[in-house]
């Protein structure tokens, strides 16, 4: 697979100030390249600048192996199409007319369609899905639906690239998901290539094939989803400090309460998740304990417990962590139980007893 | 587009061309000197020049009509042009001020023809008229930016507008007693003595600029979808800014300078066909402007003519009177349509 676009040592801003510097990067047909990094980073300038909007600012830019300012205006439009942040409110105007209006690089001097431009509307809003909102009033639409119908407008470029900035910012999850896999199908042919800016970390790291990271007036990173999204390198990019970010769920969350825990939670398997969030958001120390190092409640618990006791994976967790546990335990006002026990947990059980045979035990909703 | 659409489009554009050719014909026959359908037929088209209906309907009210048509179409058209550049359905030559500075630069430059005892040619005045019109525009694209705010477009045309006025009525008082009858009655605007040179000229610039109007229909429709998209799909923006404020201008100027400020005709007339036609599409809506434009200056020169008669009103006044009430309707159904 060859590179459609690539750039080298690639400076991008406006006017005499430079945002990015030395950008390197490559995008290929068949695959969703995406952009991430903190707000004001410079993913925006670094999109138009491949649009050919905007100059560059240093280095140089290749479309198909030719440079990307040797192109014809309407040249470049055959080949390279964009969804904008920009919410056009266009009067009057239906959403089959919206979409038509991607024809412009096709049509002649007076932008007449011909039987074939009509096709091609057609057709496009057909595999966008909204052939049936052709004769809609355009400004009475939903985001969602307006959002697909500047897809078809862009897609009616005919482009090879495709390039979407920030597309689905205001996409409630539903049609988030549903523009994305859309997406997904559109760069399945192999035919198109895509660039993308994103700030939904989990949909970027799910949706796309390579990141590419920007902080800092420069490319930080660029790698596939499983290289980026590891260690805890989206803290680090985006200088996370008041809260933490998992990069294996894609879950971020909010800091930890310190000090002393004043709760205990026997948690496990997931079960507790929704009471480490909210005795964080009540502002109360915890400990946790004892989770087998695989549990789905460690992340959570990991990154909003005061303590929390660990134990191997695969293995019934042992008597010793237990009794760790135990000296937390009694250090604690309350004792909330939020798991039940098999035969990994069933040492577990013993805090369990020892809370309840010291008054200790209350239920989640007690938790004020 | 639907049928059932292009069946409404053609449908209104028959209804515009007969409302226009009914109130042609009725410019003809109506005035002071009532006029039979014989005897105009006899005056139009017979060799004779020299009866008295044909000297009143050939050299008084067949340049009036002619005027007030092709004059209040381009004002339409400058109105339509401006509200798209704008993406504001409140811009329009009058209330952006344009016709105000127009009529300034026209004034200035008659006094000073006057004063050495010459007579401007119509060339002449368009280019003073077109001058002042690229001055204002220069300014108003300076005070308030590409903004898409109603309020401070219009607060700047306005006061852009008065500044200008007070200047004219400066130049006026201060003129020769003997210019002043002239310069006061054409500074009131009227479709009256425009004279079959002048007429000649003022079509000549209006079809020419329409014809431009054409090449930028394609454009226009990329600009609706705003700035960054036009940018995307390859519209030369500098260009066609360019292009559009140029031709605009230069439609008002025209006006202004053979009819003086004509107020509301350039704002109201694009509500209008839109609301007639349903659609903002360039492609439909430059002749459809254009007959609208044509068929409400004639409307209102008619009434402005004969409501009084013999006293004849300003044609400003009878455009306002009908104008004004739209571009209100509009603000107060626009705010209701944001709040929904």
């Amino acid at each position: 697979m060859s590179e459609l676009l690539y750039t080298d040592k690639l400076s991008v801003g406006y006017g005499e100030k430079t945002v990015v510097r030395d950008i390197a990067l490559a995008a290929k047909p068949g695959q969703v390249l995406c952009l991430i990094g903190p707000n004001g980073a410079g993913k925006s300038t670094l999109l138009k600048t491949l649009m050919g909007t905007l100059p560059p600012t240093g280095g140089a830019l290749y479309l198909d192996g030719r440079q990307l300012q040797a192109y014809h205006e309407w040249e470049l439009a055959r080949i390279s199409s964009a969804v904008l942040t920009a919410r056009p409110e266009p009067e009057l105007m239906t959403a089959a007319e919206v979409v038509s209006v991607g024809r412009y690089p096709y049509t002649g001097r007076l932008g007449i369609l011909t039987e074939e431009d009509r096709r091609i509307v057609r057709e496009t809003m057909e595999k966008v899905g909204v052939a049936q909102l052709a004769d809609a009033d355009f400004s009475r639409l939903s985001d969602g639906q307006r959002q697909r119908l500047l897809l078809a407008r862009a897609l009616c470029q005919q482009p090879r690239l495709l390039i979407l900035d920030e597309p689905t910012s205001f996409l409630d999850i539903h049609h988030k998901l549903d523009f994305l896999q859309l997406i997904r199908v559109l760069v399945k042919g192999g035919e198109l290539a895509v660039i993308m800016s994103m700030h939904e970390l989990e949909l970027a790291q799910r949706f796309a094939d390579m990141l590419l990271c920007i902080r800092g007036g420069r490319v930080d990173r660029m790698g596939s989803p499983e290289e980026i999204f590891s260690g805890g390198y989206i803290e680090q990019l985006y200088d996370i400090e008041n809260g933490s970010y998992d990069s294996l769920a894609g879950t971020a969350e909010a800091p930890r309460t310190e000090g002393a825990p004043r709760v205990f939670v026997i948690g496990g398997g997931g079960s507790g998740i929704p009471l480490y969030r909210r005795l964080c958001r009540l502002g109360i120390p915890f400990a946790v304990g004892v989770l087998p190092e695989n549990d789905l409640d460690l992340p959570t618990a990991r990154a909003l417990a005061a303590i929390v006791i660990i134990d191997r994976a695969n293995e019934p967790v042992s008597a010793d962590k237990v009794n760790e546990a135990l000296e937390i335990l009694k250090t604690c006002e309350h004792v909330v139980c939020t798991t039940s026990f098999g035969s990994v947990n069933l040492e577990n059980r013993r805090l369990l007893e020892y809370a309840k045979a010291h008054n200790m035990l209350i239920n989640v909703n007690e938790i004020e | 587009m639907s049928d059932k659409r292009q069946k409404r489009i053609r449908l209104c554009f028959l209804l515009l061309a007969v409302l226009v050719l009914l109130l042609g014909a009725l410019n003809l026959v109506t005035g002071s000197t009532g006029i039979g359908a014989g005897e105009l037929w006899h005056a139009l088209f017979s060799g004779e020049r020299d009866s008295s209906a044909a000297r009143i309907v050939r050299n008084i009210r067949l340049p009036r009509l002619l005027a007030a048509a092709v004059l209040g179409g381009a004002l339409a058209v400058s109105g339509f042009l401006l509200q798209t550049f704008f993406a504001n359905p409140i811009a329009g030559p009058f209330v952006l001020g344009i016709s105000s500075g127009a009529k300034l630069t026209v004034a200035l430059a008659m006094i000073a023809c006057l004063g050495r005892g010459a007579v401007m040619n119509s060339w002449g005045m368009i280019g003073a008229a077109f001058l002042g019109a690229l001055l204002v525009m220069g300014f108003v694209l300076l005070a308030a930016g590409r903004t898409r705010g109603m309020a401070r477009l219009i607060v700047c045309g306005v006061m852009i507008g008065y500044i200008c006025s007070a200047v004219t009525d400066f130049a006026v008082t201060f003129a020769d007693d003997s210019n002043i009858v002239n310069l006061h009655y054409w500074s009131m605007g009227s479709f009256a003595g425009v004279s079959w040179d002048a007429l000649g000229a003022a079509s000549l610039a209006v079809l020419l600029s329409l014809g431009c109007c054409v090449l930028l229909i394609k454009p226009m429709t990329a600009w609706q979808l705003g700035e960054g998209y036009a940018k995307s799909m390859g519209v030369n923006l500098r260009r066609f800014r360019l292009a559009l404020i140029g031709l605009s201008s230069l439609l008002s100027a025209c006006v202004t300078a053979f009819a003086g400020p004509i107020s509301f005709v350039g704002i109201a007339v694009p509500q209008l066909m839109k609301l007639l036609f349903k659609t903002a599409k360039p492609a439909v809506m430059l002749p459809a402007c254009f007959l609208g434009g044509a068929g409400f200056c004639l409307g209102c020169d008619l009434l402005a003519r004969t409501l009084f008669a013999p006293t004849e009103l300003a044609i400003g006044s009878v455009t306002a009177v009908f104008g004004a009430p739209v571009v209100i309707w509009m603000l107060l159904h626009r705010d209701r349509e944001a709040r929904l």
